[in-house]
């Protein structure tokens, strides 16, 4: 399979690496040291790690992140192990999963009816006689939809770990006189921290890197590294700074990787 | 004891169901009503859905969105399984490795990334921003999915099988299109279906390459909902519902006849050894 003929097959996929993974990543490291007039310089990153507003911005970034992926974790965990307890957990499964391929902005567009000075949930309030307040446009209605639309990637992947563990070794766990909780904390949980793992991989990043939401929902409150770039590019066209953020998002994901990587452990092949 | 926490866990689960589906249902729910807001139900309607018949500028960038969708998942399925069997044919392990990595690189950088940079590619080549680089944005960010999507197959399939076919005189060509496409089908199919949902629903990476002249639904909502509540984009909303519906039972039932029949074919599958010893 290996003979020249062969080779033409795959020759689309090598042209695809090397014009759409290697060359745009050149760029941004490129862009990232052309200042304002064009010329080659370190000044981006000089500002960057020098002022305040953006290393402020990436903190609370970063904070937020870390806010929503423990939130979607929290809530996320018990629905995948309850899950897994149910009878027809497929089907239970597509239907949590199928929001997910609902588009995120026609989410983000039913946040802001639900949520606005007339809207149901203020409706709501009114009624139970809390008042009306303002909702939409504040941090805690982006923590609330970015939960939202994240809930379900954190649910797939810990699902998908805790179905792995083989049935034998909690039917050994029970049988050697663990009750659910024992089972749960020294079989169940341990073994689904891989699950645990890629979840927060897939949570924390994007959260990172949300820009839509941060306008539609937070009302520019709240800005984060991807809000950041997105400005840079496309609001006031300093290309060179905009890539230096990205450098640092970069950065920033792979240093999320490494950390949630771990040795994956010999018990989990059975 | 048990019986109770059971159904405290069932609950729990239908507690998030509820949570998850509400906005949606939300969103459906209101495209009917009279008032023209999302606040209060005064009365049933479909003016909504006839004023978004009649939305010219809404239906072509539908048809739009969907071209692109199309093409780039069928170039990127195309591109991506040829790419799928090139890695798996290749011998040393590290290279093969490095080839994943940088397969994986586009599916876990964040869209603003993979957004920005291709907005500088598409400028640093002089390429017009407009339908085509969205199409090659979505082509681009598609085909490792489909890859993830074919390698699994590919590694589940019989190798003894291409031996067999050489052995019989096929020559590469037959090899590859009468024994590795046939057992990867269900890995092509699975990588189309999700190439073409990514396309559909992308937002950032679109946002960024788009240009001027051209829109994609996610891109022309996100004007709209910029501007405040228009009840032509829940009627808009309820319709994609239905075809998301329709996408994501079509997949199970497509994976589901895959199962069934495969299951058919090990019944009478000549090197299952128990049938082969015992006719």
């Amino acid at each position: 399979m290996t003979s020249k003929q062969n080779k033409w097959l795959f020759f689309p996929y090598f042209i695809w690496i090397g014009l759409f993974v290697f060359i745009p990543i050149g760029l941004l490291i490129y862009q990232s040291f052309i200042g304002l007039n064009g010329t080659f310089t370190i000044s981006n990153f000089v500002t960057y790690f020098t002022s305040t507003t953006y290393l402020k911005m990436t903190a609370q970034s970063f904070l937020y992140a870390f806010i929503i992926t423990l939130i979607t974790l929290c809530i996320s965990y018990p629905t995948a192990y309850f899950l897994t307890q149910t009878r027809r957990k497929d089907l239970w499964m597509l239907l949590l999963i199928l929001p997910t391929w609902i588009n995120v902005l026609l989410k983000a567009y039913a946040f802001i009816g639900l949520l606005s000075q007339q809207g149901s949930v203020n409706s709501f309030f009114d009624w139970i006689g809390v008042g009306r307040q303002q909702l939409l446009f504040t941090n805690a209605s982006f923590l609330l939809v970015a939960t939202y639309i994240e809930i379900p990637f954190m649910l797939l992947p810990i699902y998908n770990a805790i179905e792995e563990i083989h049935p034998s070794v909690i039917h050994a766990s029970r049988d050697l006189g663990a009750n659910t909780w024992e089972t749960f904390k020294n079989v169940i949980f341990p073994l689904s921290l891989s699950g645990v793992r890629s979840g927060i991989q897939v949570v924390f990043i994007p959260s990172l890197s949300l820009f839509m939401l941060t306008r539609l929902i937070g009302g520019n409150r709240v800005i984060t590294l991807g809000t950041a770039i997105e400005q840079h590019f496309l609001v006031t066209q300093n290309w060179g700074m905009g890539s230096t953020i990205g450098i640092v998002l970069i950065v920033l994901m792979i240093l999320t990787m490494v950390l949630t990587s771990g040795r994956k452990k010999g018990v989990r092949k059975l | 004891m048990i019986k109770s926490k059971f159904s405290w866990a069932n609950l729990y689960l239908i507690f998030i169901f509820v949570l998850l589906y509400v906005p949606i249902l939300y969103l459906i729910f209101y495209s009917f009503n009279q008032a023209g807001t999302m606040n209060e139900f005064t009365g049933f309607t479909t003016e909504h859905y006839e004023a978004l018949a009649g939305d010219t500028r809404l239906i072509r960038i539908a048809l739009d969105t969907f071209r692109v969708a199309l093409v780039s998942s069928l170039l990127a399925t195309v591109i991506g399984t040829l790419g799928a069997i090139g890695i798996f044919f290749v011998r040393q392990r590290r290279t093969q490795s490095t080839i994943l990595g940088l397969n994986n690189v586009l599916l876990v950088s964040p869209d603003v990334i993979i957004g920005a940079s291709f907005l500088l590619l598409f400028t640093m080549a002089g390429f017009r921003l407009g339908f085509y680089s969205v199409l090659f944005s979505h082509i681009a960010f598609s085909i490792p999915i489909v890859v993830l999507m074919v390698l699994p197959k590919l590694q589940e399939m019989n190798t003894n099988m291409i031996t067999a076919a050489k052995d019989l005189g096929a020559n590469n060509w037959q090899v590859l299109k009468s024994v590795i496409i046939p057992s990867i089908k269900p890995g092509i199919l699975a990588g189309y279906f999700m190439a073409f949902t990514y396309s559909i629903d992308d937002f950032a990476v679109t946002f960024f390459v788009t240009g001027n002249g051209f829109a994609t639904l996610s891109v022309e909502i996100y004007s709209r909902a910029r501007q405040g509540i228009s009840l032509e984009i829940n009627a808009l909303s309820t319709i994609l519902f239905i075809v998301a519906l329709g996408l994501v039972s079509g997949y199970y039932f497509v994976q589901q006849q895959q199962r069934n029949r495969k299951r058919k074919l090990t019944d009478v599958d000549p090197t299952n050894h128990q049938k082969a010893v015992t006719p």
